[in-house]
Formats: structure tokens, C-alpha cells, sequence
């Protein structure tokens, strides 16, 4: 079998990002990347797929300086790796470069994060589906093997969850905590650093979107409390008291 | 321009998103329609709550569609639209409309925008919406097209007037098999507590850092007759059952104090339990967007601060 998993090289959200001076972009510089944590989840599963049935997994990425991703994906199993440099934060262009160059790859399931965590459009996966015209599902939290087709469930809101099943070839999105992704073992950081990267350059069309502006919303804080845990703990304990709530 | 909404229903019930794109729809229709689009393999109840809120309701009824498959509603909402442009399509920001959105979009060779919390048409067709776990807002133009394609937001365009429309039901040609075969729902796993039907909730995010640090939060809400519940990371680390999860994937919460420690508030989350009655957060992060709904927002260290509370209840 042959599985192609898609990984971004993304930034960290968990703090505020700059805007360059002009306001059409983020000040990359200040950015701190890594692998994308739904892509961490995907890539487990391709692995998994691996030692249980054998398969070979090629992962690819697109962006210029994403080379330390798809070396941490050689560390945790992946067989090969294309680098597609080309940065945009258009999900269609994204989309299309997977398309073109992947179209020369034998595959039998692709399988992609339900979304970045920077841009978190989600848009990627279903967007290619829909140009290589492959069934698709999105959101997957368990995937089964089963003679010629692949039986999957998917998360829908309110703890809810679907069953379907799709024939082969196809491609899913994976949500987080399908498996519990692994560490890289040191042979496999050391054995990564000397596999080759394959270079693949491609050029999409026109962008579907201009950026007008990025602005930083405003968080209107009702009520702040800050200081000494001492102090903090006292206040909170007395709005507790205050509400009926102790 | 023409505004379609995609109306969305699971048992027999519309979804409240179907409402909300009906409201985006009528505010900025302009000179145009707003249109609702239900797909069912029976159409006429909800057919008729819609009309209430739309100039028009299309109602694509056949057996194909008994549930819901993207590539026979890709191809239903797909026909239904050929030579209809120029068409702005809004569809809920859901499991469903996350899904197959995309895809006819790719089909309608329309640019598409997903989680979008603002439209604006005077223009061209500019939407907002966040990026980087809501941290930034983007305001963009999408490029010039025959067709447009938007996921919106739950909960943001809540209120709008009624219309009161035509429906027309349109005998659709299912004529695609689908690929992928829908087999069954699935319910979700009943614990020991239903945290929804809880007065407290203290509710564990990323932030907490390791699991063996659980213990003060069990012990802290044992102190103040709670219930721990927690945010999608600690589901997925396995350190609280998914029953216990806070969110639109998880269950959606009102309890009279939502005590979050270290939860940031990604919008799922936040769409979860922002109508709870007293919200206390606790974050080291002063740009942590559940500040937005918090009550009261403590900026401070939660390993130091839950102890001391602990000290003096206990």
C-alpha cells in the first residue's frame, strides 16, 4: 500500500503574533514554527498502517523553509519526503501544488490534519479531494482496514459521531486523539538527518483572495485580577461567597 | 446578487446555524434574494419553518437524501445552482458544512473562505475572519467570481427579521451512487456524570502542563462542589473520558460558575460555554481569548494559584 501524508510546517498559536508594519502580513521572523499538531496525528496513523499491513509513506509539505518537518516525519517512520517551496496562506493554491505534483505518485490513501493550526482553515484536505475527485472524510477519529474498502468515523458535534465506509483510493482528515502520536527514537532523528528531501517545484494559478488588512481583535477583559497568588486566591474565594457559590 | 443558504438539519431538526445564515443572508442581500436550500428525503416541515426567514426556499427532496453524504449533496446543491450566477453560498461552519463546503467549491470553481465571522458586499464580496486560534483577524476580497463559497460561524449572526417566502420544491435528479456510504450515527458514551447538568464546572485546559498536576484540580473542586471537565487537549491526552469535554464536540455547558484553569478558548470551546452564568478564568496569558467571555480574568500562574485557594478552604 501507499499512503501520502500532507504536513505543514506551521507556527506556534498559543501567543499573540506580530502584524508587519503595512498590515498585510504576520512578521514571520517572529514566528516560531513546528510540525503542525494535526499532522502529528495523521503521520502516527500512516505509521501504524505500516507496521500493521507494510505500506510505504511519502510525506509532503509545501513552503520554503519546511525541511525540519519533513525530517522529524523521516524520524518517525516516513519512507520518503517532497518539498514543494512555495509559501502562500491561500488554501486553493496549497491544494493545487499537492495536486499537481503528487499526480505522478502511486497512492492508495492520503491523509491529511482536519486543519493547520495557524491558519486553521481546514480547507486543504477537501479542497484536493475535490481535484483529484477522490471520496473523502473529514474530521476522522477511528480508521479499519476491511478487505477493499476503509471503514471510518467521524466527529460531528455534541459527542455525536458517524459511520461510513469509502473504497480505496481516497483521502481523510484526521482529528486529534485518533492515536497517541509517538516520539521520534533517536536512531530515527539521527537516520533522518541524511535521507534525502526530494525538491519539487510547482506554480499555481492566480490567488483566490487579497489580504486587506490583519488587525488584532479586541479582547474587552470584564473584570482583571492580577497580583500575588496570595491575594488572587482571597479575591476569588470572596466573589465565590459573594455569588452563593460557597 | 443572489445569497443561498444551505439549511442543516440532523433528526429530524434544523440546526440553529440555518437561522443564522438566513439572518447574514437578509443583511446583506441588497437588491438581491435570500435563499434557503434544504436537502431531505422529506422537506415539507422544515421547508416551512425556513420560509419564515427566507424570500425563498428550495426544497430538494428525494430518498437519496435520508442522510446526509457530501457528494450527493455536492451534486444536488450543484445542478440546483447551474445558471443561477452570479451566487453567494453560505453553509453553517459545522461537521457537515466543514466538510463538503470545499469540495463544491473546487466543483463551482468558486474561491472559498471557511469560519467566516463577517460579510461585506458593498464591494465586492470581503469577508473577516480569525486566524492563529483567534488572534489575528484577516479582512480579505475574495477574487471576482461567478460563484462564492462561505463556511459562517455559529452564533454570530443570531438575530435578524422574518421574511416570509415562497417555497419551491424541486424534484431533484439524484443521479450520482456515491462513493462513500453512510452506515450509522453513533451516540455518544453516557459516563457517570452528565457535566452539562452541573452547577460547577472546573474545567482543565493545556495549560495545567502535566497530568500528575490533575490532582489539585480534583481536589479543588471537591472544595467547592464541582465537577471537573476539560478542554479537546486533555481529552486527547486521555487525562479526562470524552464525556467530560467542553465544546461543540464535546457537550455544551451552562453551569451557574465555569471555573477555567488554563484553558485558552479555542472558538469551539468558547461556543460551548459562553453562556454559562459566572465565568472565572485563570490564564497566564493576557491574550488568551477566553478573556473575551470571562467575568473575571485572572492573569496569573494556576500551579500557584489553585494551591492557595486550596490552603484557605481547605
Amino acid at each position: 500500500m501507499n499512503i501520502i501524508v500532507l504536513v505543514k510546517h506551521a507556527f506556534v498559536s498559543e501567543f499573540r503574533p506580530g502584524i508587519r508594519a503595512d498590515g498585510k502580513a504576520l512578521e514571520k521572523k517572529k514566528l516560531v514554527y513546528e510540525m503542525n499538531d494535526w499532522d502529528r496525528y495523521a503521520l502516527e496513523e500512516a505509521i501504524k498502517l505500516k507496521e500493521q499491513k507494510g505500506a510505504e509513506v511519502l510525506v509532503v509539505s509545501v513552503g520554503e523553509d519546511c525541511e525540519n518537518t519533513l525530517r522529524q516525519c523521516f524520524a518517525l517512520g516516513a519512507d520518503r519526503a517532497i518539498k514543494i517551496p512555495f509559501d502562500s496562506i491561500d488554501s486553493w493554491q496549497i491544494a493545487e501544488v499537492i495536486s499537481g505534483v503528487i499526480k505522478t505518485e502511486k497512492f492508495n490513501l492520503i491523509l491529511a490534519g482536519f486543519q493547520s493550526q495557524d491558519l486553521n482553515n481546514a480547507l486543504v484536505g477537501p479542497i484536493l479531494a475535490g481535484m483529484l475527485n477522490l471520496p473523502y472524510a473529514t474530521a476522522v477519529t477511528s480508521i479499519t482496514f476491511e478487505d477493499d474498502e476503509i471503514r471510518v468515523r467521524r466527529e460531528l458535534e455534541a459527542g455525536f459521531q458517524e459511520e461510513d465506509t469509502l473504497p480505496l483510493p481516497c483521502l481523510l482528515t484526521v482529528q486529534t486523539g485518533i492515536n497517541k502520536p509517538r516520539y521520534a527514537p533517536v536512531k530515527g532523528i539521527l537516520k533522518a538527518k541524511t535521507k534525502e528531501i526530494k525538491e519539487v517545484s510547482a506554480k499555481p494559478t492566480s490567488s483566490t483572495f487579497e489580504v486587506k488588512k490583519l488587525h488584532f481583535p479586541a479582547i474587552k477583559k470584564a473584570n482583571i485580577i492580577e497580583g500575588l497568588s496570595e491575594e488572587v486566591s482571597t479575591k476569588l474565594i470572596a466573589i465565590l461567597k459573594d455569588r452563593g457559590l460557597l | 446578487m443572489h445569497i443561498f443558504a444551505v439549511a442543516e438539519h440532523r433528526k429530524g431538526e434544523l440546526a440553529p446555524i440555518s437561522f443564522e445564515l438566513l439572518n447574514l443572508a437578509n443583511s446583506i442581500k441588497g437588491s438581491g434574494k435570500s435563499n434557503a436550500i434544504v436537502i431531505s428525503k422529506s422537506t415539507t416541515a422544515f421547508a416551512g419553518q425556513l420560509a419564515k426567514y427566507a424570500d425563498k426556499v428550495w426544497a430538494i427532496e428525494d430518498e437519496a437524501f435520508e442522510n446526509y453524504n457530501p457528494e450527493s449533496y455536492i451534486d444536488a446543491i450543484f445542478e440546483m445552482l447551474r445558471g443561477r450566477e452570479p451566487a453567494l453560498l453560505l453553509i453553517g461552519d459545522t461537521s457537515f458544512g466543514r466538510e463538503f463546503a470545499p469540495c463544491l467549491a473546487v466543483k463551482l470553481s468558486a474561491p472559498v473562505q471557511t469560519d467566516v465571522v463577517g460579510v461585506d458586499l458593498s464591494d465586492g464580496v470581503n469577508i473577516s475572519r480569525y486566524i492563529s486560534q483567534g488572534k489575528v483577524m484577516i479582512d480579505m476580497k475574495l477574487r471576482k467570481s461567478m460563484f462564492y463559497v462561505l463556511t459562517v460561524r455559529q452564533k454570530v449572526f443570531k438575530n435578524g427579521p422574518e421574511v416570509r417566502g415562497n417555497i419551491e420544491v424541486v424534484k431533484a435528479k439524484n443521479t450520482i451512487v456515491p462513493k462513500r456510504r453512510f452506515v450509522k450515527y453513533i451516540e455518544p458514551e453516557v459516563g457517570e456524570v452528565d457535566i452539562s447538568k452541573e452547577d460547577v464546572l472546573v474545567t482543565v485546559g493545556r495549560g495545567i502542563g502535566d497530568f500528575s498536576k490533575m490532582k489539585i484540580v480534583e481536589e479543588l473542586a471537591k472544595l467547592i462542589g464541582g465537577v471537573v471537565a476539560g478542554s479537546r487537549p486533555i481529552i486527547d491526552y486521555g487525562w479526562l473520558p470524552k464525556d467530560r469535554q467542553v465544546g461543540i464536540s464535546g457537550k455544551v455547558v451552562n453551569p451557574k460558575l465555569y471555573l477555567g484553569l488554563g484553558v485558552s478558548g479555542a472558538s469551539q470551546h468558547v461556543m460551548g460555554m459562553n453562556g454559562s452564568e459566572l465565568i472565572i478564568a485563570i490564564n497566564k496569558n493576557p491574550e488568551a481569548p477566553i478573556f473575551e467571555v470571562a467575568h473575571y480574568c485572572v492573569i496569573g500562574n494556576i500551579l500557584e494559584i489553585v494551591p492557595a485557594i486550596i490552603n484557605k478552604l481547605g
